[in-house]
């Protein structure tokens, strides 16, 4: 995390992306600017589209059209782009909880002497320290997630991407994913983050983006969607979370 | 009955007294096959993970005979390393056949298809749970390989210790390429296939009881191993 907190998060966008997977449309997104200043919440039913989008959005997938920019600039690949992303399930290293996290400041280049004290301050951030040397994956599910976005956050991510980070843990561990995702957003990070969790959304959100069936059907600000949706698939889809 | 007792007893007091013809035999069996197994996981480990993360066209065909190769006679990699040092063949003017090098090759020759079948399945497994995430991490593909090769660095040790309860347990390929010269290339499976036959019961039987130990103790270590690997992957597997 950066000690400025001046800086607007970065700007994405999308224009004319698609995805189709044997004459069928997965992903059909015309244009997409993400500019507001706090996290933007991606919700909709399964099989919406929302993890393609987001492995679009991180270069994890190429969109057999369309193109994504971070900032004004095209990207092609994640790192080069100062993205990171956190799975729905964490993977980590079989390797000790510290390591985890040297792994990728060894791999941004930073000198050893640094290293040992940026990995105590991301440990404490994440309410990690004392478990430096367990392995990776013998922490519990809430602190294997934790460790995953402090390793996302390691990076010095410009946008930080989660997808689902919080469908398998209980409230407090979610509590504090939650958190930590706000302190992230509120040091300049630009979030995006997928949760079929209204309640989530509503404590997180700036702005809410809608999918139904590869389409975006709704942008807007968070309470703005919540209260009062514009359209129909957004409604059904807070009403119950029923949509099909 | 009695005499097998006393036959007993007897190679005991040969390992016990630690007899140095017994212990050279021993020796050189260690050697011979520690370094074969070095060498096979230089060639193998890295062929392995190779096969596991690289995409090229013929890539199954190619597992496929490496899996193949783990069932290979012994008998016939011996022939084969045999022709191939013997004084006519291609390599025989290294004047390697019946030495203790020869030998080492037979194995090499058994243990790699075992080192790259083993490396190529732990590897592939964790090459599929961690792509993304190396990707996401900006690890390019040829980058990953060793991150996966440490990761899978317990799996891979237990292939070691496979490879090396092959190679030390193996009669048919070091008695042809090797000879069985006393003093030069004895090692336990030859002696033992060699003393029994001249009703030497003495020796074999030490060798042997040293022969299933060091069997037990790697299949042991195997064990414990396993055991840890599953342990610490046990969450989120
Ligand atoms: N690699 C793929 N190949 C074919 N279809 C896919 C692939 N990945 C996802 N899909 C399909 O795309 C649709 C959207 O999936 P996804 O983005 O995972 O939905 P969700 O909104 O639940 O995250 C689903 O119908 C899924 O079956
Ligand atoms: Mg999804």
């Amino acid at each position: 995390m950066r000690d400025v907190v001046t800086e607007a998060p970065a700007t994405l966008e999308v224009r004319g992306l698609s995805i189709a997977h044997e004459g069928k449309v997965l992903l059909d997104v015309p244009h997409l600017c993400l500019d507001g200043p706090g996290p933007t919440l991606i919700l909709g039913p399964n099989g919406a589209g929302k993890s393609l989008l987001l492995r679009c959005l991180h270069g994890l997938i190429q969109p057999d059209r369309g193109r994504v920019c971070q900032n004004g600039v095209l990207l092609n690949g994640c790192h080069k782009a100062r993205q990171a992303m956190v799975f729905q399930r964490p993977v980590l290293l079989r390797r000790s909880v510290a390591a985890n996290l040297d792994f990728v400041l060894k791999r941004k280049s930073m000198p050893r002497v640094q290293r040992k004290p940026r990995i105590d301050d991301l440990l404490a951030e994440g309410g990690l320290d004392g478990k430096a040397r367990q392995p990776a994956r013998s922490l519990s599910g809430g602190e294997a997630q934790r460790l995953a976005i402090l390793r996302a956050l390691a990076l010095d991510p410009e946008t930080l991407f989660l997808d689902e980070p919080t469908s398998a843990l209980d409230p407090s561990a979610t509590q504090m994913i939650e958190r930590m995702v706000l302190r992230a957003s509120a040091q300049g990070v630009r979030i995006v983050m997928v949760t079929h969790d209204i309640g989530q959304a509503r404590r997180l959100a700036t702005e809410i983006v809608m999918m139904q069936a590869g389409h975006v059907v709704e942008q807007g600000l968070a309470r703005q969607v919540l209260e009062s949706p514009k359209s129909d698939e957004s409604r059904r889809y807070l009403d119950g979370g029923l949509v099909t | 009955m009695q005499e097998f007792a006393s036959e007993f007893t007897q190679a005991l007091s040969l390992i016990l007294e630690g007899d140095s013809e017994l212990w050279a035999i021993v020796l050189l069996s260690m050697r011979v096959s520690v370094f074969a197994v070095l060498i096979s996981a230089l060639i193998g480990m890295p062929l392995g993970a190779a096969l596991a993360v690289a995409r090229f066209p013929g890539r199954r065909a190619l597992i496929i005979l490496v899996n193949a190769l783990m069932g290979f006679p012994p008998v016939v990699a011996g022939l084969l390393v045999y022709l191939m040092l013997s004084r006519s063949g291609p390599l025989g003017i290294l004047e390697l056949l019946y030495t203790p090098t020869a030998m080492i090759i037979a194995q090499v020759v058994l243990v790699t298809p075992i080192m790259a079948a083993l490396t190529r399945q732990v590897v592939e497994m964790l090459a599929e749970e961690y792509s993304e995430q190396l990707r996401s991490l900006g690890v390019s593909r040829l980058a990953s390989v060793p991150v996966l090769l440490w990761d899978a660095r317990l799996a891979l040790v237990t292939a070691l210790l496979a490879g090396f309860g092959r190679a030390i347990a193996e009669v048919g390929a070091v008695i042809i390429v090797g000879g069985n010269i006393n003093h030069v290339t004895r090692v336990m499976t030859t002696t033992i296939a060699l003393e029994t036959s001249k009703g030497n019961l003495a020796l074999a039987l030490a060798l042997g009881v040293i022969l299933v130990g060091l069997a037990v103790a790697v299949n042991a270590m195997v064990s414990v191993l396993t055991l840890r690997a599953e342990r610490e992957g046990v969450r989120h597997a």
